[in-house]
């Protein structure tokens, strides 16, 4: 019998398991951790305009997701308008209509971004290379004397945009750099500089983040396409790169804030920073691909059901390795599991010290029961209401002496407890009250490292957020079925064996 | 010492001790056909089977399988003045019932407690209602003829019948031991309960070792009986039963227990699908390389010949007879060893 398949399917268990897990990680950012602090920025924008007393219609650049940053949530505030958002060319925008208005205006505009550091970002299409640039004399040859200058110090694009960004640099303008400023604005100046000399590029608009400013406006960028790749330069300083704290509000070339209808429109900026527990923002709107098909799209109420339940298999695991790993006898396989769960609800002091009470008074109840000579379903049958009984009791009489914890003992599964007493019972007549304390014992045990396992914050968070992790469990318990070696307590019963 | 309470792998390794793992995977989970289970989780079917291959059993006075019929249990039992009651899926010799006689109306327990016909009623309404059985379910009640056992064990034993454990591998007999019941154990015969194990020698019957509560023992606790002397009669003929038992249910791993009967000799108690270890405490030795010698042999070999292939592999020279003629315990015994035969035995005889 070869046990090849057996290991591959075990394998195939623990990748796959790995991998989705992995993939929950990196793709939608679910921290290994739940003490994981996450910052959040909330961003507001303010539009303001002077509405002309007509039809309004106000076009503005939204943020998207990008790198080190994924959007959360949005909202806008805009009494009266009509609102809808667009995406055109992978670029947002909302567009706001009003058939009449007149006096100032005030549209909101909030965002929460997720800070994601390892984010990268998504494919950034570069635009088509301008080819219709028209230049007036006298112009046209300053223009084309700067592009020379640059172009003469510099090896590619990159390295062109940052010596034609040093050509406008203040201490070192030139006279044609200078006339040409007289015309154009700066950034778009660059723009078109870069254009004209066969480099791909565009005027992108940011927002530097800095804690509790507001009134902010959006800075302007250039953004250098060569090759696949792309890069921001400092439209003052000619640096390279895109510094950390920058949001892009407007990455497409476009316009940032368009209206109509209305005058002396401007847009402003407020922004907050606050920390959260990771676990608290993972609830964002994920696309409906299939491998996002799992129970975290499940309304709230089933999600925390979810929870508990993919804490069984935890359980199940700390049951298979004390059985078959430790060798620990235990009064019905999987009975310490439900009084485990039962732990988690009750708190364990309160939980043992209930479980006890109720097992305790049930055995005397049922060796009262064993006289009757009944048959067994009624005998459980009765066991059950005598368990009820006993609850109902402990609960009004710890609710009477003001210690509430005693009113979590309804928590207790009575099927289960009933069949414990059952089998305890017969046990203490068969085999005698010592094999019951080995067996209530070890089961107990289990129950209490079931218990510490499946309420362990950690645990509880990856069972939870990583699916793949029940791939992984499962492969662990398969692997633990096909092994034939000692009992760890076999060490010490077999002990005698070895002695001559 | 804590520590010298335990032991490590690699002894028990070197000893060829098989724990849980190894047995429930590599040899019940191989060599047993779960299906054929039933014919010896149910003692009802493995007597009516037994019967049909000639394996001896004691002989069925009636069975009950009604509540209702529970009423007509004293006609079935009247006539005997023995008899055992014992659930047909019971496990592990629970809730098995043996009066020893009866008079008036009074049945007599062999530790001499009187129990009365209610009682007994009782008794056969808890097999019925599924107490002992596996999982609780219905079962059915066995009454049995009492074996009449060879008085001449009477002194191993306290209260109880003593019975023979022989675990069949393939067909073939690797380990037996004969459990005998104590005080301590209650009259019963399972050796966690504090019954004495004692090892038999495959090849001959007789004692190697005897150990209680998993302590080397070299008399009977009740009845100061030492053990060295102990030899079963007829020893072949009981591992020809044992045999048979494999050609009877098809379970390659399995425990048959015998109790020897005055008259009629080996006699089929149960059998058992699941055989614990603690036969590898009473013989001082692993099961494991007695199993991978045997899983080398070819099939289809005759009870005959596995008989003879197992008491010359097999024998063992007694640790017992060993300690007492030298005052020493014995090095290093020879298992396995070829040559080894009867004749080196100095198995006494009462």
């Amino acid at each position: 019998m070869s046990k090849l398949p057996f290991y591959l399917l075990v394998g195939l268990l623990m990748l796959a398991g790995v991998g989705l897990s992995l993939y929950r990680h990196v793709q939608q950012e679910v921290p290994w951790t739940p003490g994981e602090q996450r910052q959040i920025w909330a961003v507001e924008a303010e539009v303001n305009f002077n509405a002309q007393g007509g039809p309004v219609l106000v076009d503005m650049a939204l943020p998207s997701d990008q790198q080190g940053f994924r959007l959360l949530t949005q909202n806008t505030a805009s009494p009266g308008y009509g609102l809808s958002f667009l995406e055109e060319n992978g670029a947002r925008r909302a567009r706001w209509s009003i058939r009449e208005a007149s006096g100032e205006q005030q549209l909101y505009y909030t965002a929460q971004f997720l800070v994601v550091p390892w984010a990268g970002d998504p494919e950034v299409e570069p635009p088509p290379l301008r080819e219709d640039i028209v230049w007036e004399s006298p112009y046209n040859t300053a223009a084309a004397q700067v592009i020379e200058q640059a172009w003469a110090r510099s090896a590619d694009p990159f390295t062109f945009a940052r010596e034609l960004i040093r050509e406008f640099d203040e201490d070192r303008q030139g006279e044609n750099a200078r006339l040409l400023l007289t015309q154009f604005e700066h950034s778009p100046l660059l723009v078109r500089l870069l254009n004209q000399a066969g480099v791909v590029a565009r005027e992108v608009n940011g927002l530097l983040l800095e804690d509790g400013r507001r009134r902010q406006s959006l800075s302007s960028w250039v953004q250098v396409f060569h090759d696949e790749d792309w890069a921001l330069f400092n439209p003052r300083t000619g640096d390279r790169g895109r510094p950390e704290n920058l949001l892009l509000w407007e990455a497409a070339g476009q316009a940032v804030l368009e209206v109509e209808g209305g005058s002396n429109s401007r847009v402003s900026f407020s922004m907050l920073s606050h920390n959260q527990p990771a676990t608290a923002v993972r609830h964002r709107p994920v696309d409906d691909t299939l491998l996002n098909f799992s129970i975290h799209s499940l309304p709230l109420e089933e999600q925390a059901l979810f929870q508990t339940i993919l804490l069984i298999p935890i359980g199940a695991l700390v049951v298979v390795f004390l059985r078959i790993l430790v060798g620990i006898k235990t009064s019905g396989t999987f009975m310490p599991v439900l009084i485990a769960l039962a732990f988690i609800q009750t708190s364990l002091l309160t939980g043992l010290i209930g479980f006890l009470l109720v097992v305790a008074v049930g055995l005397v109840i049922r060796s009262y029961l064993s006289h009757l000579n009944l048959l067994l379903v009624a005998r459980v049958s009765a066991v059950i209401i005598t368990v009820i009984a006993i609850i109902s009791v402990f609960s009004v009489l710890s609710y009477r002496f003001g210690l509430n914890a005693g009113l979590t003992i309804t928590f207790f599964p009575m099927i289960i407890l009933s069949w414990t007493i059952e089998r305890m019972s017969i046990l203490w007549e068969e085999e005698g009250p010592r094999e019951v304390l080995i067996q209530g014992g070890g089961s107990l045990l289990t129950a209490v490292l079931a218990y510490l396992a499946m309420n362990n914050p950690w645990v509880r968070h990856i069972t939870f957020n990583f699916l793949g992790v029940q791939l992984i469990l499962m492969s662990l318990i398969l692997l633990a079925g096909s092994y034939t070696g000692y009992r760890l307590l076999e060490l010490r019963r077999f002990k005698p064996a070895t002695e001559d | 010492m804590w520590m010298s309470s335990w032991t490590s792998a690699r002894q028990l390794r070197a000893k060829g001790i098989i724990g849980m793992n190894r047995r429930n995977i590599h040899y019940i989970g191989r060599y047993n056909d779960r299906r054929l289970y039933p014919l010896v989780d149910d003692k009802l079917k493995t007597k009516l089977l037994a019967k049909q291959y000639g394996i001896t059993t004691p002989d069925l006075i009636g069975t009950v399988t009604t509540q209702f019929s529970v009423r007509h249990i004293r006609q079935m039992i009247d006539s005997h003045q023995g008899f055992v009651i014992k659930p047909a899926k019971g496990a592990g010799g629970k809730g098995i019932l043996v009066i020893e006689r009866s008079a008036q109306g009074v049945y007599i327990k062999p530790s001499g407690a009187h129990l009365e016909l209610k009682d007994v009623e009782r008794h056969v309404s808890n097999i019925l209602s599924g107490l002992y059985s596996l999982g609780g379910s219905p079962d059915v009640a066995l009454v049995e003829t009492l074996i009449r056992f060879d008085e001449r064990l009477a002194a191993y034993t306290y209260e109880g019948v003593p019975d023979i454990r022989v675990i069949v591998f393939r067909g073939y007999p690797v380990m037996a031991m004969m459990r005998l019941s104590t005080a301590a154990s209650d009259g019963k015969a399972n050796l966690h309960q504090g019954a004495v194990g004692v090892g038999l020698d495959i090849a001959s019957g007789t004692a190697i070792r005897g150990v209680q509560f998993d302590r080397t023992r070299h008399d009977h606790p009740d009845t100061g009986q030492e053990l060295a002397s102990l030899r079963i009669d007829g020893w072949r003929d009981l591992l020809l039963l044992a045999v048979g038992c494999y050609e009877m249910t098809g379970l390659g791993y399995l425990g048959v227990d015998i109790a020897l009967d005055r008259d009629q000799g080996p006699m089929l108690l149960e059998l058992n699908a699941r055989p614990g270890l603690a036969i590898q405490m009473a013989n001082g030795e692993g099961l494991r390389p007695r199993l991978d010698l045997v899983e080398r042999e070819p099939d289809n070999v005759s009870s005959e010949r596995r008989v003879d292939f197992a008491q010359k592999h097999f024998a063992r020279r007694s640790e017992l007879a060993a300690a007492q003629s030298t005052g020493d315990a014995t090095g290093p015994t020879d298992r396995g060893r070829q040559d080894a035969r009867p004749a080196a035995y100095p198995g006494i005889r009462r």
